[in-house]
C-alpha cells in the first residue's frame, strides 16, 4: 500500500510540472505583451515596466524565475490591481469559493448516491423512472442555465430566497448557489451509482451472498457497496474540475466575491499573471484530489494496489 | 431514439430555413422596437433585444453556430482520439504505457481553465474556439477506442487472419474498425453535448462568440442580464440549449443500449 | 418423507420453459448426481431450489424441503433455509467470492447473519473451518483476498462457506469445471470426505465425475428429467436415447480404440524452443523451456498438461503468433521464423489453428461467407468471387453446414456450427498442419463427438497432420498417436498413446491418468493423486520442476534438472525413471 502511494505521488510530479510550463508558455506566447491594451506608453516607459516585471529576460530564465518563486508560494503580483500579489487575491477569493463547493460536493454525493441506489434497488420501478428522469434533465442543462432561471423563479418572482449575495442574511444567501452548483454533480453521480449497483448486484458473488441467507440489507452493505462505489470515487476527479467550473459561473451569477470571479474579471481584463496563478492554484488543487482519490481507490480495491 | 432525433432533425432545419422566414436580419437594430415581447404582430416570433434586434433570428443564428461548433469540434476530437487510441491499442506494449501515460497526464489538467488562458492569451476565432474544445474531448475517445482496440487485439480472430496472413491494413480495416464503430458512433453523440456546454460555458462568460455573432450562450448570457424585465431573453435560449442537450444525451444513451444489446449473445 | 422433494417443477422465462415438469427425490444423507448438457435445465433446477433464479423467471410446481414448501417462500424467509438447511457451491470460485472483502469477513458475516456465533468466537470458528477445508494456513488466508489464493485454495474456501452452517443439504454445481484435473480429484475428495450425512446434490456434464460418486443419477436433456435411477443401472442399461448419447460420448475413450500409429516421415520439428513473456505487473514469465518435438505426416501429436503447463505458448511461439525467445522450427525444410507477418505465403498456407473459443475466433461483424473465404482472398487472389462462393460452400458442406448458413453472422450460429465454421476457415487452403488449442474442451459430449469424428474423417482423406492441445486425457487416449506431456513449461514425457496410458514413466503422467474421471460406477474413484497446485512460472522450482508435488521426489530431485532421456519408445523428464514401476 505505502509503496502504491509512493508509486501515485511520483506521478503527480510530472504533471504538476507539465501544468506550469504550458500555463507559462501559453501566456508568454500570446500576441503582444501584457499593456498593448492601454494608451501607447512612451519607450522609457514601458522599458521600466518590463524590466519590472522581468519581461526583457529570456523566456527560460522567465520560467525559472517563476517556478522558483513558486516553491517559495510567490505567484508574483497582479497586472491590474497593482497594490496586490497574485497569492494575496488568491488567499481574499477561495476561502469563500472552498466552502461553496465543499457544500455542493457533499450535497451531490448524500443525494446523489442514495437516490441512485434506490433507483438501482427498484429498477423498472415508478420511482427509478422519475429519478432517472430528473438526472437526465440534470446533466443536461448547464449550470449557467440553472443558476439564471433558478434565480428568476426562487428569487425575483417568487422572493423566497434572496438573489444576491452582498447585503444578503447568513446562510439562506448559500442555498441557491450551492444547489446550483450540486444539481448537475447530484445527476450524474445518481446515474453512475444506479448504473454501477445494478452492475454489482448482478454479478456472481451477490448470488452467492444471497445463497447465504444474508438478506438484502446486509448484502448491500456488507457486499455491494463498496465495489458499487468506485465508478463514484472515479468520478470525483472530474466533479472536482466540474464544480470548480461551476462555481466560476455561479459566482458570476451570484455576485459571489469568491475566486471564480477574480478569474473571470482576470480573463477579460487580461491580467496574465492573476489568469496563471489561478490556473496553477486550480490545477494543483485538482491534481492533489486526484491523488487522494487514487489512493483511496487502493484502500478499496485490493487488486488495484498490488499491481 | 426516434423522439430525440427527430426534434434535433426539426431544430437543425428550423436553424437552416427559419431566418430565410422572417423579414429581420440578426444583426438589424431597432431602437423603436426595443424589449419586445414575443408576437406575431411585428413577426418577432422570440421577441426583440435592448438594441431592438429580433430575437427569433439571432437565436437561430445561436443554434447554427451552436451546432457548427460542436459537429466540427467532435469530429476534432474523433480524428484525434480514434487515430491516437487506435495506434496506441494496436501497437500495445511500451508505446501504448507511453501513449496512455501521457493521456493520464493530460486528463489531470483542469482543461477548462486552459481554453480559457488560450482565449486570454490569443484572439478570440472560431478556429481556436473549434481546435480547444475537440482538444478537451479526444482525451475519452482515444481512452475508449484504445481499450476496445486492445480487447479486440486479443481475439482469437484477429490471430486466425494473421495466420493465414491477411494484411495489416486489412486487419485494422476490416476487422478491427468495423467492431470499433458502434462505440465510436455512441461516444460522437456524448461528445457533442460535451462541445456544445464548453462552447455555451466560453459564451456565457463573454469569452467566445463575439457579437453581433452570437450563440446559444452568449444569447443566455444576454437574457441574464436582462432576466427581469425581459424574461424571454433568457427563457427561449435556455429552453432550447436544454432541449438539444437533452435530445443528445438521450440519443447517446439509446445508441448505447443498441449496441450493448447486439454486443451480448 | 424424504428430506428434498421436487414436484412438477417448471422454470420459465417468458414463454420459454427452461425446466419443464420436473420430479424427482433427494432422501437425507444420499448423493445424488444432475448430468446434462448446457442449457439441459440442471443449473436452473439448482437455483430454483434455493429462490435463487433472477427475477425474470417464473417458477411453478412445489419443493418441499424437509416437509416445508419452499416454492411459496419469500425471499425474505428462504434466508432462514439459506446455509442454514442447504449450501451451495458454486462454479466459478473467483466470481462466486467477493474481490473485494478478505476471506474470513465473508465466512464471518454468515456466522454473524444467522447468529451462531459473533466477535472473537466466529473468528475461531471460520479458522477452524478453513483447515477443515484444508487451506494450509488458516491464520493467514482468514486475512487474504480471493484473487491472492490459488483456484483450488478458492474453491475449497466456497465450500466452507456452504458447510460451515452445518446445512442438511449441499448443491455442487459444477464445483469443478473451472480446475485442473489434478486439483478437480482433490476438492471431489474433500466434498467426499467433509459431507458427512449430509446429502449431496452435485450437478455436473461429466459422467465420469459421478460414475463412483453418487448412488442416484438424474439426467436431464433440454429442461426434463428424461431419466433417473441407481447409478449402476444407469451406466449398465440406460433406458433413454438421449442417456445412451451421453454414455456413448463419455465412454469412448474406454472403447480404447487407437489407431495403428502412422509411421510417416517428419513434417514439423521443433528444436529447444523457449517462450516468455512479461506479465502484467512486467515480470518475465518463461512460459516453455527448451522443448524439442516433432511432427510426421499423418499423426496427431497430442500436447496435455494443465494450466500453467505452456502447451499453448508453444504451439503460438511455433506459428509466430508470439515471439518465440530461443529455438528453431523446421518446416518441410525450411525453418520457420519471425512473426507469423515476415512468413511466406507458402508456409502460412499449410499450418493452421483452430481455437477453443469459437465465438472469440470468428469476427462477429462478418457473415460466414467472408470469414470462410477471407483466406481464399490473401492466397487466391486470382480466384472470382463466384469461385470463391463455390469453394466455400463446398468446405461448408463437408464440416456438415449446408448452404443457408453462408449469409448467416457467428451470433446466429450454436457453439457446435461456429466450432465447425472455424474450422472450415481453417481447413479451406488445405493446410498441411492442423493446430487444435483445445477446440474441443467448450463444446457438449454429443457436438464434440462429431467434431472428432470430422478431423478424423479429414486426416484419413488429406493425410492432415494434427497437434492436438487438450487438457482432457480421455479425449486425447482417443484421437492421438502420441502424447507429449508437459509441466510447468517443460516436456516430461512423449510417447505413444498405447504406451504411455499403459505403462507412464513420468509419475506426473501417472497422476494425470489417475486423476482423470473413470465413467464407470464399478470403479471406486481413486483418492487425488497429487497434492498441492501447480506453482507460479514467476517462481519454478529448483531441480525437476514436478519435484514439490512428486511422491516420489529424493533429495538429487530439488537440485539437478533431469532432462529427457530415452526408454523404449518413450522420452522421460525424471531422475528416476528407470527405477520406478508406475
Amino acid at each position: 500500500m505505502l509503496r502504491y502511494t509512493l508509486h501515485r505521488l511520483l506521478g503527480a510530479i510530472p504533471t504538476l510540472l507539465l501544468v506550469i510550463v504550458l500555463a507559462f508558455l501559453m501566456v508568454h506566447a500570446a500576441p503582444g505583451g501584457p499593456f498593448d491594451a492601454e494608451r501607447a506608453l512612451p519607450p522609457e516607459v514601458a522599458a521600466n515596466i518590463e524590466a519590472a516585471y522581468h519581461l526583457d529576460e529570456p523566456l527560460a530564465k522567465q520560467l525559472g524565475r517563476y517556478v522558483s518563486g513558486l516553491l517559495r508560494g510567490d505567484l508574483g503580483p497582479s497586472f491590474r490591481y497593482r497594490d496586490y500579489t497574485v497569492a494575496e487575491l488568491i488567499g481574499t477569493g477561495f476561502p469563500l469559493s472552498l466552502k461553496i463547493g465543499l457544500l455542493a460536493i457533499l450535497l451531490a454525493l448524500m443525494v446523489g448516491i442514495s437516490s441512485g441506489t434506490v433507483a438501482a434497488l427498484r429498477q423498472g420501478s415508478m420511482l427509478d423512472r422519475i429519478v432517472m428522469s430528473f438526472a437526465m434533465t440534470g446533466i443536461s442543462i448547464p449550470v449557467f442555465v440553472v443558476a439564471p432561471v433558478l434565480v428568476l423563479l426562487l428569487a425575483v418572482k417568487l422572493q423566497w430566497l434572496p438573489a444576491g449575495w452582498s447585503g444578503a442574511p447568513g446562510a439562506a444567501k448559500y442555498i441557491l448557489p450551492v444547489i446550483t452548483l450540486a444539481l448537475p454533480q447530484i445527476a450524474y453521480i445518481a446515474r453512475l451509482t444506479r448504473a454501477s449497483m445494478i452492475d454489482v448486484l448482478g454479478r456472481d458473488f451477490i448470488r452467492t451472498a444471497r445463497a447465504q441467507g444474508l438478506g438484502t440489507k446486509t448484502i448491500i452493505r456488507v457486499h455491494a457497496l463498496k465495489p458499487a462505489m468506485l465508478p463514484v470515487l472515479s468520478y470525483m476527479g472530474p466533479a472536482i474540475a466540474a464544480i470548480l467550473t461551476g462555481s466560476v459561473v455561479v459566482e458570476e451569477v451570484f455576485g459571489i466575491p469568491g475566486l471564480g470571479q477574480f478569474f473571470v474579471r482576470g480573463a477579460l481584463n487580461r491580467d496574465y499573471t492573476l489568469v496563471l496563478g489561478i490556473v496553477i492554484f486550480y490545477a494543483t488543487l485538482i491534481i492533489a484530489l486526484n491523488l487522494i482519490v487514487d489512493i483511496l481507490y487502493g484502500v478499496i480495491d485490493p487488486r488495484v494496489r498490488n499491481e | 431514439m426516434k423522439k430525440s432525433g427527430g426534434i434535433l432533425l426539426f431544430i437543425l432545419v428550423l436553424a437552416i430555413v427559419g431566418p430565410w422566414l422572417s423579414p429581420h436580419e440578426y444583426q438589424d437594430t431597432n431602437f423603436g422596437e426595443i424589449f419586445n415581447a414575443p408576437s406575431f404582430a411585428g413577426m418577432h416570433f422570440f421577441g426583440t433585444d435592448d438594441l431592438g434586434r429580433d430575437l427569433f433570428v439571432r437565436t437561430m443564428l445561436g443554434i447554427r453556430i451552436t451546432l457548427l461548433v460542436a459537429v466540427v469540434a467532435s469530429v476534432v476530437s474523433l480524428l484525434i482520439g480514434v487515430t491516437y487510441g487506435a495506434v496506441a491499442g494496436y501497437v500495445g506494449g511500451r508505446v501504448d504505457a507511453v501513449m496512455m501515460r501521457f493521456v493520464d497526464t493530460l486528463y489531470a489538467l483542469p482543461f477548462i481553465f486552459f481554453v480559457i488562458l488560450l482565449m486570454v492569451a490569443f484572439e478570440r476565432n472560431f478556429l481556436l474556439i473549434f481546435i480547444a474544445i475537440g482538444a478537451i474531448n479526444w482525451l475519452d475517445m482515444a481512452r475508449i477506442v484504445r481499450g476496445q482496440t486492445l480487447s479486440l487485439r486479443e481475439r482469437e480472430f484477429v490471430d486466425a487472419a494473421r495466420l493465414t496472413g491477411v494484411s495489416t491494413a486489412r486487419i485494422i480495416f476490416r476487422h478491427i474498425a468495423p467492431n470499433l464503430l458502434g462505440i465510436v458512433v455512441v461516444y460522437v453523440t456524448l461528445t457533442i453535448p460535451q462541445a456544445i456546454l464548453v462552447e455555451s460555458f466560453l459564451s456565457f462568460l463573454g469569452l467566445g462568440i463575439q457579437e453581433p455573432q452570437t450563440s446559444l450562450g452568449s444569447l443566455v448570457d444576454g437574457g441574464v442580464n436582462q432576466m427581469e424585465g425581459a424574461a424571454w431573453m433568457l427563457l427561449i435560449p435556455a429552453a432550447l440549449l436544454a432541449l438539444i442537450l437533452m435530445c443528445c444525451n438521450f440519443l447517446g444513451d439509446a445508441l448505447r443500449d443498441f449496441f450493448d444489446a447486439r454486443k451480448a449473445p | 418423507m424424504s428430506l428434498l422433494e421436487v414436484n412438477d417443477l417448471t422454470v420459465r422465462y417468458g414463454d420459454s420453459a427452461v425446466v419443464d415438469s420436473v420430479s424427482f427425490v433427494v432422501n437425507r444423507g444420499e448423493s445424488v448426481g444432475i448430468v446434462g448438457e448446457s442449457g439441459s435445465g440442471k443449473s436452473q433446477t439448482a437455483l430454483s431450489i434455493l429462490g435463487l433464479l433472477p427475477g425474470n423467471a417464473t417458477v411453478t410446481g412445489s419443493i418441499r424441503f424437509d416437509g416445508q414448501e419452499l416454492a411459496d417462500k419469500t425471499d425474505q424467509q428462504l434466508d432462514a433455509i439459506r446455509a442454514m438447511s442447504i449450501g451451495i457451491v458454486f462454479q466459478d470460485p473467483m466470481q462466486a467470492l467477493n474481490p473485494y472483502l478478505r476471506v474470513g469477513q465473508q465466512l464471518r458475516q454468515i456466522l454473524l447473519q444467522h447468529e451462531l456465533a459473533n466477535g472473537a468466537e466466529a473468528d475461531e470458528k471460520v479458522k477452524k473451518m478453513l483447515g477443515r477445508v484444508g487451506l494450509p494456513d488458516p491464520e493467514r488466508q482468514f486475512h487474504a483476498f480471493p484473487h491472492e489464493l490459488s483456484g483450488g485454495m478458492r474453491q475449497r474456501v466456497m465450500i466452507a462457506s456452504a458447510i460451515i452452517c452445518e446445512p442438511d443439504l449441499l448443491i455442487a454445481d459444477e464445483p469443478t469445471t473451472a480446475l485442473d484435473v489434478t486439483v478437480q480429484a482433490q476438492i471431489l475428495d474433500l466434498l467426499e470426505e467433509l459431507r458427512d450425512d449430509t446429502a449431496l446434490l452435485l450437478i455436473t456434464h461429466d459422467l465420469g465425475i459421478v460414475a463412483g460418486r453418487c448412488e442416484r443419477l438424474l439426467v436431464f436433456d433440454g429442461g426434463r428429467l428424461v431419466e433417473s435411477g441407481a447409478t449402476t443401472s444407469i451406466f449398465s442399461s440406460p433406458e433413454n436415447a438421449h442417456t445412451e448419447k451421453l454414455l456413448a460420448a463419455a465412454l469412448r475413450t474406454d472403447r480404447g480404440e487407437i489407431r495403428a500409429a502412422a509411421n510417416g516421415k517428419t513434417v514439423l520439428g521443433v528444436d529447444n524452443a523457449s517462450v516468455s513473456y512479461r506479465d502484467k505487473s512486467k515480470e518475465r514469465l518463461v512460459a516453455v523451456t527448451d522443448v524439442s518435438l516433432s511432427l510426421r505426416e499423418a499423426e496427431t501429436l497430442a500436447i496435455v498438461g494443465e494450466s500453467g503447463s505452456g502447451k499453448s505458448s508453444l504451439v503460438r511461439g511455433l506459428l509466430g503468433l508470439i515471439p518465440m525467445r530461443a529455438g528453431r522450427v523446421v518446416y518441410a525444410g525450411e525453418s520457420l521464423e519471425g512473426p507469423v507477418q515476415f512468413r511466406s505465403a507458402a508456409q502460412r498456407r499449410d499450418l493452421q489453428l483452430i481455437f477453443q473459443d469459437p465465438a472469440s475466433a470468428l469476427n462477429p461483424q462478418m457473415r460466414v461467407q467472408t470469414i470462410v473465404g477471407e483466406p481464399l482472398l490473401v492466397h487466391e487472389a486470382a480466384m472470382s468471387a463466384d469461385a470463391r462462393k463455390e469453394s466455400v460452400a463446398s468446405i461448408l458442406n463437408k464440416v456438415g453446414l449446408d448452404e443457408s448458413y453462408l449469409r448467416r453472422f457467428p451470433h446466429q450460429l450454436s457453439g457446435g456450427q461456429a466450432q465447425r465454421v472455424a474450422i472450415a476457415r481453417a481447413l479451406i487452403l488445405e493446410p498441411r498442419i492442423l493446430i487444435c488449442d483445445e477446440a474441443v474442451a467448450a463444446l457438449d459430449g454429443s457436438v464434440r463427438e462429431q467434431v472428432l469424428e470430422l478431423l478424423n474423417d479429414v486426416q484419413r482423406d488429406t493425410g492432415l497432420s494434427i497437434i492436438f492441445i487438450s487438457h482432457d486425457l480421455a479425449v486425447v487416449r482417443s484421437v492421438s498417436h502420441r502424447v507429449a506431456v508437459m509441466y510447468l513449461g517443460q516436456l516430461v514425457e512423449v510417447a505413444e498413446t498405447a504406451s504411455l496410458f499403459s505403462r507412464p514413466r513420468h509419475p506426473y503422467t501417472r497422476a494425470l491418468i489417475d486423476a482423470s474421471p473413470i465413467p464407470d460406477p464399478r470403479v471406486a474413484p481413486a483418492s487425488a493423486p497429487l497434492k498441492g497446485e501447480v506453482p507460479s512460472l514467476l517462481t519454478p522450482p529448483t531441480g525437476c520442476v514436478f519435484h514439490p508435488r512428486c511422491v516420489f521426489a529424493q533429495e538429487d530431485c530439488s537440485k539437478k534438472q533431469p532432462g529427457l532421456r530415452r526408454f523404449g519408445g518413450s522420452r522421460v523428464s525424471c531422475h528416476r525413471a528407470d527405477e520406478l514401476e508406475l
